[in-house]
């Protein structure tokens, strides 16, 4: 299955934000997106969820344009990790993620025993199951971020696309969660992922694509684009890349800023 | 799994079983209204005759089949529905600081209303004129929200449009007050604007009935939808649900419910904001649960606040009287609570 893009410009009418943009993913990929503040990420993942129109060009899933998906059936195939924000009325941690299950209801439909399963494998994947009766809004960030998570894989999509999942959590659920993006892509997800954290390409041994400039400036293999020059550009800081030298982690990459 | 299975059913049990109570309340509260009145009844020759048919007084089935049995299933009707719409309106956006009014309903029956009495319409052409007007109002704010609205935050758009919409209609009412006969008119707008269920009559009841069916029927049946709208437009699409028509079908239809009690009651505030958000507290915000338990709710409150208007004082108290002032004072009280354990 593929997710593409062909000479997409996205953005907002009279103020495109990302022109020229040709870029496909597939099941089984990792794609990392780096880039500053503002270079137009989340513009990108809205447009390839059919939220934001394009300005031209086309998205294809599956060589099916996306504005011809109808809504369920296109959300069977792709999930969405948004960046966390906050929830008017106190649904319940189950509830929430639940609402990963809506695309695989009918109209009038409400969750069943089988979604209520499948809720609860995903609570016990991402260990979590001690917030399951919970009030959702009581939860920190970082909680709330994990049971987002956990909605988007009760969703049970192809593609999955996360906006920037770590900013929210400690270090130990931040790579908890990178270890969750690795295991699902070895179970042939595809997966698009915004990042503030160069490292997490390295970690996903990912492709990467770099939004600079209203555009993808560069994109390959994490070890060809996360460089010590192009990093200084998207960022404005000295970065050293280096190879560690931790045995397990066999020749993994690391950033070390220069203070 | 069989564990956490387990611990699912308390919760739910706990919901159904506050339903029942509800329910068995509501029971209570029937009898007890259908007692209460200038002809008193006592409790032991209500059951008589409601299962022997057999009653010592002849005049006993005209008063509680023609006056007292319309008033009280308009009360439920009323409190019920305005409750459920309220709901919707909430669920729908995503603030439970929404009332029913918050498209304009409420000001658009009202200078329907107005516009008849002023026209000397008989009381069947006050109501058509309300529903009418009322949902027109609603139309409009959809309408000029559209329009002006392209690029901008839908939602904002349409509360704003509403807003205006609202304001050109309360405008219109003082307008209509303004010019009334202040001997024969006037009276009458004054008194539909504040609400009563005095007048409501099976005919009326019979009529309405469909209508409100019709409307109340698809919210209950996209329930877990209307849920899912709480994180917002863009992960409810992304979760797989066609907002826009949703929210239209919502829309049309908490109007449609709301347009048809008020063009028999008149204009009745606050149980609309109040009843759903104290039920939410009852049972959850989950809108399965929440559409039914707020018809229990706020047919129960409107039945004892109707009590209070028809028997208080000898002069009927109009109910938008009685309701802020009972009302507002509750809101507060929920509110106090709601701040230290969060809706």
């Amino acid at each position: 299955m593929k997710l593409e893009i062909k000479n997409g410009v996205f953005g907002y009418p009279h103020k495109p934000i990302l022109t020229g943009i040709d870029f496909e993913l597939n099941t089984g990929e990792i794609i990392c997106v780096l880039g500053k503040n503002g270079a137009g990420k989340t513009t990108l993942f809205k447009s390839m969820l059919g939220i934001l129109k394009p300005l031209s060009g086309s998205i294809l899933l599956n060589g099916k344009p996306i504005e011809h998906w109808n809504r369920s059936q296109f959300a069977r195939l792709v999930g969405y990790i948004p960046q966390v924000r906050a929830l008017p009325f106190p649904f319940t941690v189950l509830e929430v993620i639940l609402f990963g299950r809506t695309a695989h209801m009918s109209a009038f439909g409400s969750p069943g025993k089988k979604d209520r399963m499948i809720a609860d494998e995903c609570l016990e994947l991402l260990n979590i199951c001690h917030l399951r009766n919970r009030i959702f809004t009581q939860l920190s960030g970082g909680e709330q971020q994990m049971v987002i998570v956990a909605r988007a894989l009760a969703q049970q999509p192809s593609f999955l696309i996360l906006d920037e999942p770590t900013s929210s959590l400690d270090f130990g659920n931040q790579i908890k969660i990178i270890r969750q993006v690795n295991s699902l892509k070895n179970n042939s997800l595809g997966i698009l992922m915004a990042t503030h954290s160069p490292d997490h390409a390295f970690m996903c041994d990912a492709k990467v694509a770099v939004i600079h400039d209203g555009g993808i400036w560069k994109s390959g293999h994490s070890n060809d684009v996360v460089t010590e020059s192009i990093l200084k550009e998207i960022y404005g800081i000295d970065i050293k890349v280096q190879v560690s030298d931790i045995q397990s982690e066999s020749g993994r990459s690391v950033c070390i800023p220069i203070l | 799994m069989n564990h956490t299975a387990g611990i699912q059913q308390p919760d739910s049990r706990k919901v159904t079983f506050i339903l029942i109570g509800l329910g068995i309340l509501i029971i209570i509260s029937v009898l007890f209204s259908a007692c209460l009145g200038r002809y008193p009844l006592s409790l032991s020759d209500l059951l008589t005759y409601l299962f022997t048919g057999r009653s010592i007084d002849t005049s006993l089935p005209t008063v509680l089949l023609n006056v007292r049995l319309p008033r009280i299933i308009g009360a439920i009707i009323v409190g019920g529905v305005l409750a459920i719409a309220g709901a919707a309106y909430q669920g729908l956006f995503r603030n439970p600081m929404v009332s029913p009014d918050i498209l304009g309903v409420s000001s658009g029956a009202g200078f329907g209303a107005s516009l008849a009495i002023m026209l000397s319409f008989s009381l069947l052409g006050i109501q058509l004129m309300a529903f009418f007007f009322g949902l027109s109002a609603v139309f409009l704010a959809i309408f000029v929200s559209k329009i002006i609205g392209k690029n901008h935050d839908k939602i904002l758009m349409l509360v704003l449009s509403g807003m205006v919409t609202g304001a050109i209609f309360n405008a219109l009412i003082s307008l209509m007050k303004y010019v009334a006969d202040s001997d024969t008119k006037l009276p009458d707008i004054t008194f539909w604007l504040m609400g009563s269920l005095s007048s409501i009559t099976m005919d009326e009841i019979k009529v309405v009935l469909p209508i409100i069916i019709t409307g109340i029927l698809p919210l209950f049946l996209l329930s877990w939808r209307i849920n899912v709208l709480s994180f917002g437009e863009e992960e409810a699409k992304a979760l797989g649900i066609n907002t826009g028509r949703l929210r239209i079908i919502v829309i049309c239809c908490a109007s449609l419910i709301t347009a048809s009690v008020v063009c028999i009651s008149g204009l009745i505030g606050w149980i609309g904001l109040i009843i759903p958000h104290f039920t939410r507290f009852l049972v959850g915000p989950n809108h399965r649960y929440l559409f039914p338990a707020s018809f229990l709710t706020g047919s129960i409150f409107m039945l004892l606040i109707d009590n209070v208007a028809r028997s208080a004082t000898s002069l009927e108290i109009p109910l938008g009287i009685l309701i802020s002032l009972i009302g507002a004072p509750l809101f507060l009280v929920f509110l106090s609570k709601s701040t230290k354990k969060s809706w």
